[in-house]
């Protein structure tokens, strides 16, 4: 009886992917693997989608996603690359450095951060952080380079890798300290007694034996940075770009838009079926991204499983 | 090589890198002033990133307070909210907030017995062994899905005509597919791998000789699961639920998307409470997001006037799971690892 129950879930995550992929399908079909391409104006095609009823011929499905696949990965990445310096720099000082009573402060505000809802940030990023950017850091002169392509406002790059860093750090900190405290305390005070400092034995030792979990730390996050919808469609400047890193340093101001933060945007227009299908065609590659990143996260973490086990 | 075994000049011999540094008793922990740059670099850096994440919290609960405090009045909380073209006139975020404690309840309702279930299960039994590691690896599959992945999975499923009495129909036949029963039982699948990881973390905890205890006074397995371990489980599943609660009071996508967009609680049909569950309404969340300039609100003050009232409910909800790990820890003596997110 209890196992019936259990196997709910599993009903669900199938019958997820089954639904999501039956009402994506006619986006893919139609465009075929050109879906993944660029080379078309992307809300120009949705508007098009937008307006079209039922029985809509094939033309009107056409659309190319890769202004969204590059903001996608390019938001997480960088929030990904920084956050592995923060998470793993943090780490150690939370479990090897921190003092008693710093160590205990520091725990509870890791979870803050963590629990903080994404609407927050967003509401944070758009009232404080997007209008600093866009009038004190942006100077008139980066503004009037690309005017005639993007209007610059502050809201963009910029300020949704600085939130989504903020927001992506807590998960790693809780993978990487549960690694280090379960690395057995010996190795490293043998390193300590061949005559290192005990900053030098974390690095050479304890991080070391650790690495399959900061990887894994770093898969899992991206995993949630790739979901995030509500904060970056908040601070990503609302419009579909592609922030080249030719333009400049007016690249990281420049706005984009992700898949996630696309699914907010056209939800409203999901009965038209060109469009529905396209916006369940955006969650299904999200879908997949974070199925394949979990599992990833699992096979990377193995190698460190088999030693946790010897203790 | 024999060279060097051979040659015993003692000068030769390696000599530590780094002396004891000056000063430095036995047993005296190495100064980092005796370090090299580099370590004393990455030591900064470290300290920096510590501090860096205490001052990023500190300054968004300060900012938060501050502008709560100077936003939030009595009146706000406990009127509804209005259509209204002045900020003056449109009213409070009674109805959000009475949506998102509904929210809660419905998504806490499903996904205990599922999470449960699925925990002791797995704990207890897990035979055959392919079907434990189908059920866990779909919590860890659910628990990794982005929340807007699965409120656009729950928008394509109460459309679906079967579906149709969970929500309202419009005139044409089509079904609007949102509505608090929709929201909330989604919501219950972001609060399941909470509640299911802590409570199959507890089982797993509880040392063998108490089933073994329990057999041996003639109970049986059922009976064991229920007055033996559940009982002494009872602070993991609180814990479960504190996490999944939050997640719920936080998660805006699905109240976008399954909500639909009324500001009131607006029920559908003749029946009170069943009206209530069909209809529409909005949450703490979505209030937010409406009023924020991202939306079409552009009231900023009451945007942050909910947002210190959300931030106070995680707030609390945090304070509990930390009251309850650490009361769990006095009483047993193991500290609750993990957990962090």
């Amino acid at each position: 009886m209890l196992g019936a129950v259990s196997l709910v879930v599993a009903a669900v995550v199938c019958g997820m992917v089954v639904f999501v992929a039956i009402k994506a399908w006619p986006s893919f079909h139609h465009n075929g693997p050109s879906w993944f391409l660029g080379g078309s104006s992307f809300e120009r095609d949705v508007a098009r989608m937008g307006t079209a009823g039922s029985g809509a011929p094939a033309a009107v499905y056409h659309v190319r996603t890769w202004p969204l696949i590059y903001g996608t990965l390019i938001s997480s990445t960088l929030a990904v690359f920084f956050g592995l310096i923060i998470g793993v720099l943090s780490s150690v000082f939370i479990v090897e450095l921190a003092p008693g009573v710093v160590r205990r402060v520091t725990i509870p505000v890791v979870r803050l951060l963590a629990s903080v809802p994404s609407v927050i940030y967003g509401l944070i990023g758009i009232l404080v952080l997007a209008p600093f950017v866009g009038n004190h850091l942006i100077s008139a002169h980066e503004k009037e380079s690309v005017a005639n392509v993007v209007q610059l406002t502050g809201a963009g790059l910029l300020v949704t890798v600085t939130i989504l860093t903020v927001m992506i750090t807590p998960i790693m900190i809780a993978l990487i300290c549960e690694a280090l405290v379960s690395v057995p305390p010996s190795w490293k005070e043998g390193a300590v007694a061949l005559g290192l400092n005990p900053l030098r034995a974390v690095r050479a030792v304890t991080l070391k034996a650790i690495r399959p979990a900061i990887v894994a730390a770093a898969v899992l996050a991206s995993a949630r940075a790739l979901g995030e919808a509500i904060m970056i469609q908040m601070v990503s400047g609302g419009k579909t770009f592609v922030p080249k890193p030719v333009d400049g340093i007016v690249f990281i101001f420049e706005p984009l838009r992700t898949l996630a933060s696309a699914i907010v945007d056209y939800h409203e227009g999901i009965n038209a079926p060109p469009l529905g299908a396209a916006v369940y065609s955006w969650a299904l590659l999200l879908l997949f991204s974070a199925l394949a990143l979990s599992v990833m996260g699992y096979l990377v973490k193995l190698p460190l499983r088999k030693y946790q086990t010897q203790g | 090589m024999s060279a060097t075994v051979t040659d015993p000049r003692p000068e030769r011999a390696p000599r530590p890198r780094r002396s004891r540094p000056p000063g430095g008793g036995r047993g005296r922990r190495s100064s980092p002033w005796s370090w090299r740059w580099s370590d004393r670099i990455v030591l900064v850096c470290a300290w920096a990133a510590g501090v860096l994440l205490c001052a990023i919290a500190a300054s968004i609960v300060i900012y938060m307070g501050f502008r709560g405090i100077q936003y939030l009045r009595p009146g706000l909380i406990f009127s509804r909210p209005q259509v209204s073209g002045s900020q003056a006139g449109s009213g409070g975020f009674l109805d959000p907030l009475l949506g998102t404690l509904l929210l809660t309840v419905i998504g806490v309702t499903l996904a205990l017995p599922l999470a449960l279930a699925s925990a002791v299960w797995l704990a207890e039994y897990g035979r055959p062994s392919w079907m434990a590691r189908i059920v866990e690896s779909s919590i860890e599959v659910v628990a990794g899905t982005p929340d807007i992945v699965i409120a656009i999975f729950g928008l394509a499923v109460f459309q679906l005509s079967l579906l149709a009495p969970f929500s309202f129909q419009a005139e044409g036949g089509g079904v609007f597919g949102r509505s608090f029963l929709a929201a909330g039982t989604m919501m219950s699948l972001l609060a399941i791998p909470p509640i299911y990881t802590a409570t199959r973390d507890g089982l797993q905890a509880v040392p063998s000789h108490m089933r073994e205890a329990a057999f041996a006074l003639g109970k049986t397995r059922i009976t064991t699961i229920r007055r033996v371990l559940l009982p002494s489980v009872r602070s993991n599943i609180a814990t479960g639920v504190t996490l999944g609660t939050s997640r719920i009071i936080g998660s805006t996508a699905i109240v976008l998307l399954l909500l639909g967009s009324t500001l009131r609680i607006e029920s559908v049909g003749g029946v009170p409470g069943i009206g209530v569950l069909r209809g529409t309404g909005s949450a703490l969340t979505s209030y937010i997001y409406e009023n924020s300039p991202a939306g079409e609100g552009g009231a900023p003050q009451k945007a942050y006037a909910a947002s210190f009232v959300l931030l106070v409910f995680v707030l609390l909800l945090n304070h509990i799971v930390e009251r309850i790990g650490r009361a769990h820890a006095e009483a047993t003596g193991l500290s609750v690892v993990g957990g962090v997110v």
